[in-house]
């Protein structure tokens, strides 16, 4: 029952809150609101920062999603092939950052990104190039978080695919090797379909949290530099904490509504062809 | 042979500079720590502290307070972790063991409610544990998360290996279903409930939304609430400070990881989630 009233309800409640003009000063009578139909919802397409929120989400998703995923891929494969010696050691130290808190991954990155004191524009300029400010200029700034969030999260996809890659019996290679197939060949016709599966996982449940990037922009930039940053969980983080509850509401349902529809086209894009 | 050395040499390189790029921010972030502001600060940056001071800390522990931060964090994340333990084991035997009407709609939106984000419920949640009068209390924090639809589905997909048979002798024997479940069920799901335990604590642990809207006052915060508001907080930043505390944050997240990191894999097998 706790589970019930603590989960089910408050979904049920989110929407029913969206449809109305709660705000934080009725937040002892609850019940006293009034009903203002899809007001909330007409409102939100017409605020350009949530529309800006929604840009910088999806080019987040979009971007960041397929990155991570070729970085978990690469690296999946890196230690599948062949290398037996410290192949845990490799695996747990790109799994870290996954199990570490996101705020303190992003006070750190924050101070690597400095632009005077920071270590990525020191060694840029060991090299001579002037590295830009990057969590301050609009330009970087987005590009940065992206960046950052297949570091963090690559590592949970790797073993995941990892798993996957074992799974693949070994006489398919060596019937490919046999039949002349060189390696890149092997890896496009047998080892790709082969992890379709995994890999569709891999994308529904990134772009699943990508969908919900929140903790990044508030420590490293506070949205902006000029709502550059700024992610549709923020806007609504926002709008809560200027007591616009049903406002808040509604955005957070159309987020909801974004990460099912994200779920189900990934299901039709990658999900089985054949049959 | 000799290419196959060279390919094998260079996978080496590769894979090594990935884990350069990973864990370095890590040693980084340790290193600073120690450094004082103005060594922090200097340019070209030193890699080795070359002087070691542990003011930052100092500072972290008279001055914001962390002692009482890191005790809430400890409190909320043993809480959440043991009410998950029982109530997930609960909920997860009834649904792969027990017949009840309604027992696949259960499951079914217990599986929906893996999909529901963070963000989605935090508002009417607010409301709710408002008017409980629970707002910025631990009752407020722990509360939600005493059972999640990941634990449950966790529990149930472990326990559904678990032969009937035993469950049907206990029966027979004439043990009622708590005694059953405490006698026979529980003690065969400790690998699940070990697996289950460990990720329900970092996840607690590092847990940052709800915290941040349910404390409102400085008593009440866990860590990473403390820290996040800090970094925002300020005009000028203070690194050494900053660093430190995301070190005390981090560094109990990484010793149990890397002790326990075998359970860890499993878990992830087990469920193909995090």
């Amino acid at each position: 029952m706790l589970f019930l009233v603590f989960a089910l309800l408050p979904v049920l409640a989110s929407l029913i809150m969206s449809v109305t003009d709660m705000r934080a000063t009725d937040l002892r009578t609850p019940l006293s609101v009034n009903f203002v139909g899809l007001d909330n919802f007409t409102r939100l397409f017409s605020d350009d920062l949530f529309l800006r929120s929604a840009l910088n989400t999806l080019v987040f998703v979009v971007v960041g999603v397929p990155l991570t995923i070729v970085a978990a891929l690469a690296a999946a494969n890196g230690l599948n092939s062949g290398l037996i010696r410290f192949r845990a050691v490799f695996r747990v130290g790109f799994y870290l950052p996954v199990v570490t808190s996101i705020v303190a991954i992003a006070v750190i990155w924050r101070f690597l990104l400095d632009p005077e004191a920071g270590l990525v524009d020191n060694l840029l300029a060991l090299v001579g190039i002037d590295g830009p400010n990057w969590l301050g200029d609009t330009r970087t700034s987005l590009a940065s978080i992206i960046v950052m969030a297949a570091w963090r999260n690559f590592g949970s996809l790797m073993v995941i695919f990892l798993a996957a890659l074992q799974g693949i019996p070994n006489d398919l290679y060596e019937a490919a090797t046999l039949d002349g197939a060189g390696r890149w060949a092997q890896f496009r016709r047998i080892t790709l379909p082969l992890m379709r599966p995994a890999l569709l996982f891999g994308a529904v449940i990134t772009g699943i949290g990508y969908l919900q990037l929140f903790e990044e922009p508030l420590v490293m930039t506070q949205g902006g530099p000029l709502s550059s940053t700024l992610s549709v969980s923020y806007h609504i983080y926002n709008q809560f904490g200027f007591g616009n509850y049903g406002y808040a509401a509604a955005a957070s349902y159309v987020l909801f509504v974004a990460i099912v529809a994200l779920s189900v086209l990934q299901f039709r894009l990658l999900g089985s062809r054949d049959d | 042979m000799t290419k196959d050395r060279i390919a094998k040499i260079s996978l080496y390189a590769v894979l090594c500079a990935g884990l350069l790029v990973v864990v370095g921010p890590f040693v980084w972030m340790l290193l600073s720590s120690f450094k004082p502001e103005s060594e922090i600060r200097s340019v070209p940056p030193t890699w080795w502290p070359s002087t070691w001071t542990f003011a930052n800390y100092r500072d972290l522990f008279d001055r914001l307070d962390f002692p009482q931060y890191f005790a809430n964090s400890a409190i909320v994340a043993v809480l959440v972790t043991l009410g998950n333990l029982l109530f997930c084991s609960l909920l997860g035997y009834a649904l792969a063991k027990l017949d009840f009407p309604g027992r696949k709609a259960l499951f079914l939106t217990v599986l929906g409610m893996l999909m529901v984000p963070g963000m989605v419920t935090f508002v009417p949640q607010f409301v709710l544990v408002s008017n409980l009068g629970l707002a910025n209390s631990y009752a407020g924090l722990v509360l939600p998360f005493l059972a999640g639809p990941f634990g449950v589905f966790l529990m149930r997909q472990f326990l559904l290996a678990i032969p009937d048979d035993l469950i049907e002798a206990a029966r027979v024997d004439g043990a009622g279903e708590w005694r059953i479940f405490w006698r026979v069920v529980l003690p065969l799901c400790k690998p699940a409930l070990a697996t289950l335990g460990i990720l329900t604590f970092l996840s607690s642990w590092n847990n940052f939304l709800w915290p941040l809207v349910v404390a409102t006052t400085d008593d009440k915060y866990t860590l990473p609430v403390a820290l996040a508001l800090y970094a925002i907080g300020q005009n000028r930043i203070y690194y050494g400070l900053l660093l430190a505390g995301a070190v005390v944050v981090v560094v109990p997240v990484l010793i149990v990881f890397l002790a326990l990191q075998r359970h860890f894999m499993r878990g992830i097998a087990t469920t193909g989630l995090k």
